[in-house]
């Protein structure tokens, strides 16, 4: 495979993506704690999920997002309440780092009235409005020029917020990515673009989608700044998207920012993933964020026996939204949302 | 009253609504500096300034889309399209988000946004600039679709369309906005606006109804001028909104006359007129003394030569025509 030169120094791939890479983010418990339990919830209400989905419980498409929980906390734990959250069908995890609840999207999978969408949306389209999040979508890369609308509104009416746009890669080369990008770069909105670098656009890696690996080159063309690093430590990805958040609160000028993770799934339930070799998988899962930053708790000093209770209560939590999602009563009406009255 | 034309009521709509409105703006290519591409948004960026009348670059998936997520949060956007023709690499903003959000959030967030600009043929713009596309916006459910066919309506509909509270297809006739209508001078007053969804009776008669929107209302009109002149008289019915389309006026006349002819300048194959047609025989088969005709323009891209496009497109002769055969007269 013959790589293209890049000259410009500016657009040399980074290599903090490189596997093993030594940084350590300084942190504390107090800091990394609440982030362990976020990913760990994430991790076991998707695992809950995938049974439910084996049982038959849960219908249609289930696209997981295990091996990158590192990335949507990171990146929403960087937000204040009233900032805003668009994402893909790959969206339990940033639902539930926006603070909805493990019950309402567990419910929601299961197709039921208690679901944060009355089992109207299903797995790629969660959406809550108290929490400001403005769903998941299921047309990859339409959803890129919704959230440079949620940042318009917000310089429209200058009130200091800031949106969060997630996508993969493979929404790259879609032209709702293009457009959203250039015209948040031509309009300075408050927008952070996060590519999810998953490495696999569903079966297709990325050598055989993009004639250059780095998504976030694309920011170049707009003058717009950009930032790519790994999504394997959940710290450091909170630091290098706040900077960004930041600069969009502050300056209201947007950036593309590519995080380097890998999912451990297939791309949804029906995907056996043949398309990567066992040791690939095994390698990106010694990486596992989850893994490493328990590892990290234990390191910065929290003691064994407030982790072990930790996990209990995110045990207790999932288990609980599970109980719910089957014990709710079956979704029952849609006639009252196809316009509103 | 003021005789106005089709561009000044749009003009003074949004105007009116932007007045009244801090939420609302305006959106598209051209619209600002250039006072637009139809001159529809004459004026307005000296009004409003750059903040609510932006113009945008050739981006309509990225400015349509711009509108929709800025509708899910408060604001109230007219996206204008420079032509109808062009909504089509913007249609996935409309079609899967625009029209889905309110169901797919299970009613939390509602999308308040305008889509307009001209649409139908006009004269001599050839294949890619000539269609009708009502029929594509108006299958699909959680959009409303106006196409109105007089500056009165023009204006009372747009006002209407921005107050609404969901996703709206405005669709102008490109070739009405010379044209000219009485309007009542009430400025941002509530008294001309014209609900959705509401048909309006545009010329009374006993013998055949006419349905018909947009530019083939005239069209209509004149045929009715014609048959009038041989002792035929058309009630000429204008439903004004295609979505939701208000059945219980078109099936009134249609029991009335006992004659139905839809007439549309879109294609033949799924045009909405078929569904018009459908709609009529389920209310008004007891009272029909004659199947519904249609009138469509040819099943062809439309060709340029002014005298080809003539052809393609109903004519008042095609309407006469129609007219006769479902009175048995030819």
């Amino acid at each position: 495979m013959v790589r293209p030169v890049v000259t410009a120094s500016q657009s040399t791939p980074d290599k903090r993506i490189e596997p093993d890479a030594p940084e350590l983010v300084e942190t504390t418990s107090a800091e990394l704690g609440p982030l362990y339990r976020q990913m760990l919830a994430i991790r076991r209400m998707e695992e809950a999920s995938a049974k439910a989905y084996s049982q038959g419980k849960i219908g249609g498409f289930l696209h997981l997002i295990i091996g990158q929980e590192a990335v949507c906390v990171g990146a929403i734990a960087s937000l204040r309440p009233e900032d805003y959250v668009v994402a893909t069908y790959r969206e339990h995890g940033h639902a539930y780092a926006k603070g909805v609840s493990a019950r309402a999207i567990m419910a929601e999978l299961y197709g039921k009235k208690t679901g944060c969408v009355k089992g109207l949306g299903g797995s790629m389209h969660i959406f809550d409005k108290s929490k400001n999040f403005l769903g998941g979508y299921g047309i990859v890369g339409g959803h890129v020029p919704i959230a440079a609308g949620a940042a318009f509104a917000s310089k429209y009416r200058n009130d200091g917020r800031v949106t969060l746009c997630f996508f993969g890669e493979g929404a790259s080369t879609i032209g709702g990515f293009a457009e959203g990008l250039a015209l948040a770069a031509l309009w300075k909105l408050p927008v952070v673009l996060i590519c999810e670098n998953n490495q696999y656009s569903m079966g297709t890696p990325l050598y055989r989608s993009l004639a250059v690996e780095d998504v976030s080159l694309r920011a170049l063309a707009h003058g717009m700044p950009r930032d790519r690093f790994d999504g394997d430590d959940v710290v450091k990805v909170k630091r290098r998207i706040a900077e960004a958040v930041e600069r969009a609160r502050t300056t209201g000028e947007p950036t593309l920012i590519e995080v380097v993770t890998y999912r451990f799934r297939g791309h949804s339930m029906s995907d056996p993933g043949l398309y990567r070799t066992k040791d690939e998988v095994e390698e990106w899962k010694r990486r596992d964020p989850l893994g490493r930053c328990r590892q990290r708790l234990l390191d910065v000093g929290m003691p064994e026996g407030e982790l072990t209770s930790l996990e209990d209560d995110v045990r207790a939590e999932i288990e609980d939204a599970v109980k719910f999602a089957e014990e709710s009563p079956a979704a029952d009406e849609y006639l009252p949302y196809v316009v509103k009255e | 009253m003021a005789v106005i034309s089709y561009r000044e009521a749009l003009n003074q709509a949004m105007r009116e609504e932007m007045e009244r409105d801090a939420s609302v703006f305006i959106m598209g290519e051209e619209v600002g500096y250039y006072n637009g591409a139809y001159k529809v948004t004459q004026g307005l960026l000296q009004r409003f300034s750059e903040r609510r009348v932006v113009d945008a670059p050739i981006a309509e998936m990225g400015f349509a889309g711009i509108g929709v997520g800025a509708a899910m949060v408060g604001l109230r956007p007219i996206i204008e399209f420079m032509t109808f023709n062009f909504s089509l690499v913007a249609i996935d903003q409309i079609v899967n988000n625009a029209a889905k959000i309110f169901q797919m959030s299970g009613g939390q967030y509602n999308v308040p946004i305008v889509f307009r600009g001209p649409g139908g043929p006009a004269v001599q713009v050839g294949s890619q600039h000539s269609q009708s596309l009502e029929s594509y916006y108006a299958h699909v459910p959680g959009l409303k679709v106006v196409m109105p066919s007089t500056a009165l309506d023009a204006k009372g509909l747009l006002k209407s369309a921005i107050r609404d509270d969901n996703p709206v297809v405005f669709i102008e006739g490109e070739t009405l906005y010379n044209t000219t209508w009485d309007v009542p001078e009430a400025a941002n007053g509530d008294g001309d606006l014209i609900p959705l969804g509401v048909a309006d009776v545009k010329r009374e008669g006993k013998d055949v109804t006419l349905i018909a929107w947009s530019k083939m209302v005239w069209t209509c009109l004149d045929a009715a001028k014609q048959l009038a002149a041989e002792g035929i008289e058309c009630e000429v019915v204008d439903p004004r909104t295609l979505r939701p389309l208000d059945v219980a006026t078109l099936a009134a006349s249609v029991q009335k006359t006992g004659r139905c002819v839809v007439v549309e300048v879109g294609w033949p194959v799924a045009g909405f007129g078929a569904e018009v047609a459908y709609q009529m025989q389920k209310h008004c088969i007891d009272a029909l003394d004659a199947p519904i005709e249609r009138v469509t323009s040819d099943d062809v891209p439309m060709p340029y030569a002014k005298n080809l496009e003539d052809e393609v497109q109903p004519q008042p002769k095609d309407v006469v025509a129609a007219v006769k055969r479902v009175l048995y007269l030819e």
